[in-house]
């Protein structure tokens, strides 16, 4: 199984590589397109902000090679974190900015409702709100690690795979056929992110 | 629910690690691979990894020691020590660390803080403040390894770096660093209480009770130790069960 994570130049690319062979992928780092067309599943990970990253993947072909496997070729792709928000119809982390596109949705700051502190960093419930393969043999509100001052708003609850409650609740997970997100990260929740990995690896 | 979070230091100076008392007079625990595999096995919420003489040294981060440390790291790593530039915080990302400590750079140039938000997103990066208090009580913020007073009051420096982008704020005190004599909880609270972004309390943690203090009396969002994990038979673990006991969220 051979997963490529596409590195922007602004995330920690490496952790993500190493949680990905420990899951028993073949993980290659690459910020080329056509390496894109040769592999079985594709990570988009993420810290940074969104028109940086949406800049770095237009300047390299990213994006449209990234639209092209998933939509014409069913390759599977996870965005975690940034790399979640990135699926989104447009973000307005610093000023507005298109996404992806891959799921119809706005990316917005997170509100803090009573006296949440936000950033949202630590450790914090996953609850699945539909039965998303990603999920599975892991327990209903395993705590994963967040870091983030963004979160998705879906146009269609169809899409939501799991919430998470801070800030009135959102949206940690999406599921659109083969694309998934992760607003925490799966890399760094050590053994329930691990066995998440492994569902992505193994799905 | 949000988790408090118990985030072991390791401190990390030449080819050692080494835990301080009062920010001098260290001593040697051992290899930092060592430290952070247990750490992993143990299931740690976090960890602090500070390389204390890059600065005063006018050098660095040593990426390709964070790199190999991190390859172990299943957990979310902050790096700190020597970060003065837009480059290094970029180069510690990529190469495994999840958020990124400034403390000096931020005194000598605010605008690093601005540039590195905007450009890694708010959340991967941390202000660390080192606070000192005169004989008189009065705490500033201090610079370099907490060797000089820069007259700062540390509630108004935390609201300053909140502004210019921080996603975290560190109060870190000098003189209770390597006591466990309790943590500064009248400089912690005065800073959470100042910024909305999460507040780690670190320096003087030496029982549990000091970190039931921390979150209950200090308004703290983590607690920090070095001293109490490396040196008694005190674990993150047994940590986060006393402070469950006492009311605390945790994830055990």
């Amino acid at each position: 199984m051979r997963v490529a994570i596409v590195d922007t130049g602004l995330c920690n690319v490496d952790s993500m590589w190493r949680a990905l062979e420990e899951c028993g992928a073949t993980a290659v780092v690459t910020a080329d397109p056509s390496v894109l067309g040769t592999v079985d599943k594709i990570v988009l990970p993420g810290v940074g902000a969104f028109p940086d990253a949406m800049a770095a993947l237009a300047a390299d072909g990213l994006d449209d090679a990234i639209r092209d496997e998933v939509t014409n070729n069913e390759v599977p792709l996870l965005g975690v974190c940034l790399g979640m928000q990135l699926l989104a119809t447009h973000g307005a982390e610093v000023r507005d900015c298109a996404g992806l596109g891959l799921i119809d949705a706005s990316v917005e700051r997170l509100e803090s409702r009573s006296g949440e502190r936000v950033p949202h960093v630590g450790w914090n419930e996953v609850h699945r709100t539909g039965d998303a393969a990603l999920l599975h043999n892991i327990p209903d509100g395993a705590d994963f690690y967040f870091v983030h001052s963004f979160h998705m708003r879906c146009a269609d609850p169809a899409d939501i795979a799991a919430a998470t409650p801070y800030c009135g609740g959102f949206t940690s997970m999406v599921v659109r056929d083969h694309v998934v997100g992760t607003q925490f990260h799966p890399e760094k929740s050590q053994t329930y992110g691990l066995a998440l990995l492994r569902n992505f690896v193994e799905m | 629910m949000l988790k408090v979070r118990v985030i072991p230091t390791l401190l990390y100076r030449d080819v050692t690690l080494v835990k301080g008392v009062g920010f001098d007079a260290r001593r040697v625990v051992g290899s930092p691979m060592q430290a952070v595999q247990v750490y992993n096995l143990r299931n740690v919420d976090e960890l602090c990894f500070f390389d204390i003489t890059a600065s005063p040294q006018r050098r660095g981060p040593d990426f390709s020691l964070i790199d190999e440390l991190a390859d172990r790291c299943f957990m979310p790593l902050t790096v700190g020590g020597g970060v003065r530039t837009l480059d290094d915080v970029r180069d510690l990302l990529a190469v495994g660390a999840d958020k990124v400590a400034i403390n000096t750079a931020a005194l000598d140039d605010p605008e690093l803080v601005r540039a590195a938000s905007d450009r890694f997103g708010a959340q991967c990066i941390v202000a660390v403040i080192d606070v000192r208090a005169d004989p008189q009580g009065t705490v500033t913020v201090w610079r370099d390894n907490a060797a000089h007073d820069t007259g700062l009051d540390p509630a108004a420096w935390a609201k300053e770096l909140e502004a210019l982008g921080a996603g975290e704020v560190l109060v870190q005190s000098a003189d209770r660093d390597g006591t466990m004599s309790g943590y500064d909880l009248d400089t912690i609270r005065r800073v959470s209480d100042s910024v909305s972004v999460p507040v780690i309390a670190s320096g003087g943690a030496g029982t549990f009770e000091h970190m039931h203090e921390a979150f209950a009396d200090g308004r703290a969002s983590a607690v920090a130790a070095a001293s109490m994990f490396h040196f008694t038979e005190q674990t993150p673990m047994g940590a986060k069960q006393y402070l469950g006991a006492h009311g605390h969220p945790v994830r055990v």
